[in-house]
């Protein structure tokens, strides 16, 4: 994201040489996560929606529920769909268009984390089965980037869907559903919540700022509940990881994403 | 996505609904050369998957201002075909594709030396004739032998296998119904000789012990694997050398220098496609035919060793840039006349 930043050699040196001091160019611990902050229920329209900032990044999540047709394979569950746009508001090295394959990458992993977390059951989505379901539409829109989106869009995507209200449904005959005034809060099953771990040379830094991100050779994202289980993960750019290298990153994850999850839940008691 | 894990996936002595047991990967077959125009190309089948990769290139980037300066760009075309699943596919390409496209380009990139061909392209098509799961580390193992096949110096060869959850045990190597009715799955793509992990993914709902469970196992698999990438690679060279030690012996005096005029390469190429058999004793040729491509791809099966020792030496080993100029008619009939038989071999086996 933002590749077409060239970084000056000199920057990068820096920023390289400061690691081996066991420093970062904004002072943080290399398993220090930036600040996190929330703004709940800011759309009204929406049926739940968070501002999240991590650091200098910030991103709007916005969830719609609309009723609509299960997938043939599950006729009593509802839908999740997850996506990400790169607003060029957020970054120079934004453009309108199509989805880049970074907002796809974006929005699949941030799906993932939420899905295989089963962070909503889906089968409460379902009013009548085969025939009519909620479709839940996390949307979101990236209003700054200051690196590592993914942990940012894990934790407002997980605001977001704790601030959703889905109407109440009456039958009528004939499998018509009418849709009332009245709400009722969507319950959320599990608190997933991402940590994105950066690869610069040997070292291993935990939530990287844009200009860490754009010196990085790869990144391990990794979703987990609150129950410390490993839900999601991803493997991005083209740098490798050591098997052990790999384990010992998660486990560093691991610890942040606590601090994290306190964070959050205090943001939504 | 992974299945809520309520579906009996393996029975009480531990066998899974397809006979296999928890460690055991389904039965592998590579083949090397099976496209004429690819500058290299492999046919995987692993259980059912079957996947046709094809790479191209090095060769010119357009859009040209999406050229690299320093090194080549390796894009991946990751495609389902529409009749590979049970309900037909939309050809238009999905989320999916394009996500799988770009982590598999990111794992391939970790092995190639790119910095041999600023500003080209190296494109790897990969298209799932037949899924059965796992299709994205079946077509990171093609790919890897594929561009082996088109003689791009390579630091090593990526094997890639899944490793998941079925019934809360760790198993290797899901299958179609164990990939969605199971609780999670974890493809990795892993280069044995290098021990590096280039490719991770992960979903379903693990434990820290289950993970790493899963890991060691998916490594084990990929080690395995990668034995028969490499056999596939020498199996074929293994055949021209065989061809060419016998033509040398039995036409030593008539073994020409290079400058052979191509026109009657040609000529030869066509006489052994009509009859393979004939044709090889009787041709002078195969010497040259088989030198351009026998030499960087022999290089790139012994590099991985090499580069443990000595990165810098393989660099210099790696073949050169040729490959594109590399005589286009002659590696044909060499790859023609080989696949062929084997398919048959292969189809009657089964």
């Amino acid at each position: 994201m933002g590749d077409d930043f060239v970084i000056s050699e000199i920057e990068k040196d820096y920023i390289k040489s400061l690691l081996e001091q066991k420093k970062r160019i904004d002072g943080r611990e290399f398993n220090q996560a930036r600040n996190v902050e929330f703004e709940l229920n800011l759309v009204k329209k929406a049926e739940g929606s968070a501002i999240v900032t991590l650091g200098g990044s910030k991103l709007i999540v916005g969830v719609k529920a609309q009723l609509g047709s299960p997938f043939p394979d599950t006729p009593d569950t509802g839908v999740i769909t997850t996506s990400a746009e790169l607003s060029p508001i957020a970054s120079p090295y934004f453009e309108s268009g199509p989805p880049s394959n970074d907002a796809i990458e974006l929005a699949r992993v941030t799906d993932r984390a939420i899905r295989e977390s089963h962070c909503v059951d889906l089968s409460k989505l379902c009013v009548i089965p085969k025939k009519s379901v909620w479709i839940l539409f996390i949307d979101f829109y990236i209003l700054n980037h200051d690196g590592n989106l993914f942990d940012a869009a894990v934790i407002g995507a997980v605001a977001a869907l704790a601030t959703t209200k889905i109407p109440k449904v009456k039958m009528l005959e004939d499998d018509e559903v009418e849709i009332l005034e009245e709400v009722e809060p969507l319950k959320i099953e599990h608190y997933p919540i991402s940590v994105t771990s950066y690869k610069i040379g040997e070292y291993n830094i935990i939530d990287a700022n844009f200009k860490e991100e754009r010196v990085s050779e790869a990144r391990v994202t990794v979703g987990f509940d609150e129950k410390d289980r490993i839900v999601s993960l991803q493997k991005g750019a083209t740098g490798v990881y050591k098997p052990d290298e790999l384990l010992a990153v998660i486990k560093e994850s691991l610890n942040v994403s606590k601090t994290l999850r306190k964070e959050l839940m205090k943001a939504l008691s | 996505m992974a299945g809520d894990g309520t579906v009996q996936l393996i029975d009480e002595k531990g066998k899974r609904l397809d006979g296999r047991n928890f460690d055991e990967l389904r039965p592998i077959s590579i083949k090397i050369g099976v496209l004429e125009n690819a500058d290299g190309s492999a046919e995987i089948r692993m259980g059912n998957n079957i996947i046709i990769a094809a790479v191209y290139g090095p060769r010119e980037l357009h859009p040209k201002h999406r050229a690299l300066p320093d090194r080549a760009l390796i894009q991946c075309f990751y495609r389902m075909s529409t009749f590979s699943v049970n309900d037909r596919k939309s050809p238009a390409p999905s989320r999916r594709e394009k996500e799988i496209s770009m982590i598999i380009s990111n794992a391939l990139t970790s092995v190639v030396f790119t910095e041999k061909y600023p500003r080209t392209t190296i494109d790897v098509y990969l298209q799932v004739l037949q899924a059965d799961g796992g299709t994205r580390c079946a077509s990171l193992t093609a790919a890897s032998v594929a561009l082996a096949d088109a003689g791009i110096p390579m630091r090593g060869l990526i094997a890639s296998v899944a490793g998941g959850l079925i019934n809360d045990k760790v198993v290797l190597d899901l299958y179609d119904i164990e990939d969605q009715k199971g609780s999670g799955d974890v493809p990795l793509g892993y280069c044995p000789v290098l021990d590096e992990i280039s490719l991770v993914q992960l979903d379903g709902v693990f434990t820290l012990e289950q993970f790493e469970e899963c890991l060691k196992l998916s490594i084990k698999g990929a080690t395995e694997i990668y034995d028969i990438q490499k056999k596939a690679l020498q199996d074929k060279y293994a055949a021209i050398r065989a061809d060419v030690s016998v033509d040398a012996k039995e036409t030593k005096k008539e073994v020409k220098p290079k400058e052979e005029p191509k026109a009657e390469i040609k000529e030869e190429s066509q006489a052994v496609k009509e009859e393979p058999k004939e044709a090889i004793k009787v041709a002078p040729k195969p010497e040259i035919k088989a030198k351009p491509k026998e030499e960087p791809k022999t290089e790139v099966k012994e590099e991985p060793q090499a580069v443990k020792e000595e990165p810098k030496e393989a660099v210099k080993v790696a073949p050169k840039p040729e490959i594109k100029a590399k005589p286009k008619e002659e590696p044909k009939a060499e790859v023609k006349e080989e696949p062929q038989p084997e398919i048959k071999d292969e189809k009657e086996a089964k």
